[in-house]
């Protein structure tokens, strides 16, 4: 009996989300007396995933099928169900992103396990029952859900769990196949189009984010975004009514129907707040509004804003950004 | 073409989320539902392709109690063309998923859509469970599909950017953003949706896997610290030294 960690990696790096996923994953290995080994997906470099021994992981099975360097359903499923059974895992940790939920879901039935995604919380193991707290109603609740079953799957909610780093630790990576078949890679991508991103920085992975909405006037004035994004090292975002005019692509947007983010620090640039967007931003740790309508209702949901005009106060936070540094 | 568009109802997305007193149910009271956004991008498009071929159908399917009827018949007004419902309380997404694999499984569809997730329960589980209990491809969330003849291709997102997927029928496919622009019925789709077919069926079993023990609301925000505009650049210094995030 063990646990199993789905890491995903991208150009050879484990990402930050399966960072934090490894260490959910050895934590819950730790409360259950048992080890915690990983799966990885994606294309990884062996020094990189050895070094997941820094979030408590003892071993990696590595299956380096050139064909699983980018997110192909059915042959993920069937690899990661094939390292389940190898390790007799009884829990599967992955992160709530595209991929774990896609493979989360389809594992689910192929293991005849229980699942919850969006999950933000180690899980409770009170008198036998395991509970885990998943976010609902797009991020305006909280539920506590019970998971019956012998096998259970859980998905986490990116930048919900602190990762971990236990200097000098490693991970013993071994070879691992799952014999897969051109029939698992039915669904394979023809093409990958990668968007560009502001600095680099994938908005669901980004730790700090600046937001425009409609006050910044047209995208000809997006550039102030920028700067203070580049400025901070963080993403780019925009509301609804911003994409819905093209004055940003969907990918930017953020709220109920589009980009849920969870960053440590939000700052919403000329959006006042409806109750759509919030949806989509209430779980992050600190949220900024700058705002030149005193009523803004986003000021509600906000820890630190500013009344002000955007095209002045964003000049000024881009500068003291710059001299802190 | 057979399309099957898996439809849930939901609240509508301005509501104030309260719960019962035991914290066990989302308190409906007073609250309208509304067909879940994700799904509409799901119909509409179900219904564009269909015009485009020419012929096929579109069959709505709700798992819910009689009270989503409404929402039922307004997809039927948006321009499906006949609904099942299956009589039961949709009691998780393994549970969910059951009982559209056996009504797909049963109506012999090429196409099963359904939005990505829905804005109450926000799964993102149903179309996997689908595609694996029929044991057919899932692609999820598809943020385009084009069909030709029984070859659909697809936008999926991934984290930034697309994979475009091709395949063949029958598969399942979740919808969100920008796949199209969901339609609202007009009154003559209104009238027509009172004659089209509804059928009510009862479950195929009671399994579910997971039980919500409790519903919580987030903590309170203490409250917001207003910096003067004059002096905006206090706030990143605020925002080092005593919220310690950048």
């Amino acid at each position: 009996m063990s646990v199993l960690v789905v890491v995903e990696c991208d150009g050879g790096e484990v990402k930050k989300s399966s960072l934090e996923v490894a260490s959910y994953g050895s934590q819950v290995a730790q409360m259950l007396g048992t080890t915690a080994t990983a799966v990885a997906v994606g294309e990884a470099t062996e020094a990189n995933l050895a070094k997941l021994g820094e979030q408590g992981i003892t071993k990696v099975l590595h299956d380096a099928e050139p064909r699983l360097k980018d997110f192909v359903n059915g042959a993920y499923t069937k690899l990661i169900a094939a390292a389940a059974q190898k390790e007799d895992a009884k829990i599967i940790v992955l992160a709530n992103s595209n991929i774990g939920a896609s493979v989360g879901s389809r594992l689910s039935i192929r293991l005849q396990a229980s699942i919850a995604t969006n999950v933000v919380e180690l899980p409770k193991t009170d008198g036998g029952s395991f509970t885990v707290k998943r976010g609902a109603f797009s991020g305006k609740a909280f539920a506590d859900v019970k998971l019956d079953g012998d096998r259970k799957i859980i998905a986490v909610k990116k930048n919900s769990i602190e990762a971990l780093h236990q200097a000098g630790k490693t991970a013993q990576v071994e070879a691992f196949s799952a014999q897969l078949s051109d029939a698992d890679f039915a669904d394979a991508p023809k093409q990958v189009v990668m968007q560009d991103q502001a600095g680099g920085i994938l908005l669901p992975e980004a730790d700090l984010v600046v937001s425009g909405g409609r006050g910044m006037k047209g995208p000809e004035n997006w550039n102030l975004i920028e700067d203070l994004a580049k400025a901070l090292g963080a993403a780019t975002a925009c509301s609804k009514p911003v994409s819905d005019v093209d004055w940003r692509p969907h990918h930017e947007h953020v709220g109920q129907t589009g980009i849920t983010v969870s960053p440590n620090l939000y700052i919403a640039c000329g959006i006042s707040g409806a109750i759509q967007h919030l949806a989509g931003v209430n779980s992050s740790k600190v949220i900024v509004v700058i705002n030149k309508d005193p009523e803004a209702p986003f000021f509600k949901a906000a820890d630190y804003g500013i009344v002000g005009d955007v095209f002045d106060v964003l000049p000024k936070l881009t500068q003291a950004v710059k001299e802190l540094n | 073409m057979k399309f099957l568009v898996c439809i849930s109802n939901v609240p509508d997305t301005t509501t104030k989320i309260t719960f019962t007193p035991d914290n066990k149910e989302f308190n409906k009271a007073g609250v309208q539902f509304v067909i879940n956004p994700w799904d509409e991008y799901a119909l509409t498009r179900a219904i564009e392709l269909k015009e485009a071929q020419g012929a096929g159908t579109v069959t709505v399917l709700n798992v819910g109690e009689a009270d989503t009827e409404p929402n039922i018949r307004k997809a039927l007004a948006i321009g499906a063309d006949d609904a099942i419902r299956v009589n039961a309380h949709p009691k998780d997404a393994f549970f969910v998923a059951q009982q559209i694999a056996s009504i797909a499984k049963d109506g012999g569809y090429d196409v099963i859509l359904m939005g990505k997730e829905s804005i109450d329960y926000n799964g993102f589980q149903v179309h996997g469970m689908v595609g694996e209990l029929l044991g057919i491809p899932t692609v999820a969330p598809a943020m385009k599909l084009d069909m030709s003849g029984n070859t659909a291709t697809l936008e999926r997102e991934i984290e930034g950017g697309k994979e475009i997927v091709e395949v063949n029928t029958p598969f399942v496919a979740s919808c969100q953003q920008p796949m199209c622009e969901p339609r609202i019925p007009n009154m003559r789709g209104i009238m027509t949706a009172r004659t089209k077919p509804l059928k009510v069926v009862e479950p195929t079993g009671d399994a579910a896997r997971t039980e919500v023990a409790a519903f919580a609301l987030p903590p309170q925000k203490q409250g917001v610290k207003l910096i003067p505009a004059e002096s905006a650049g206090e706030l990143i210094k605020l925002l080092r030294n005593e919220a310690k995030v950048i």
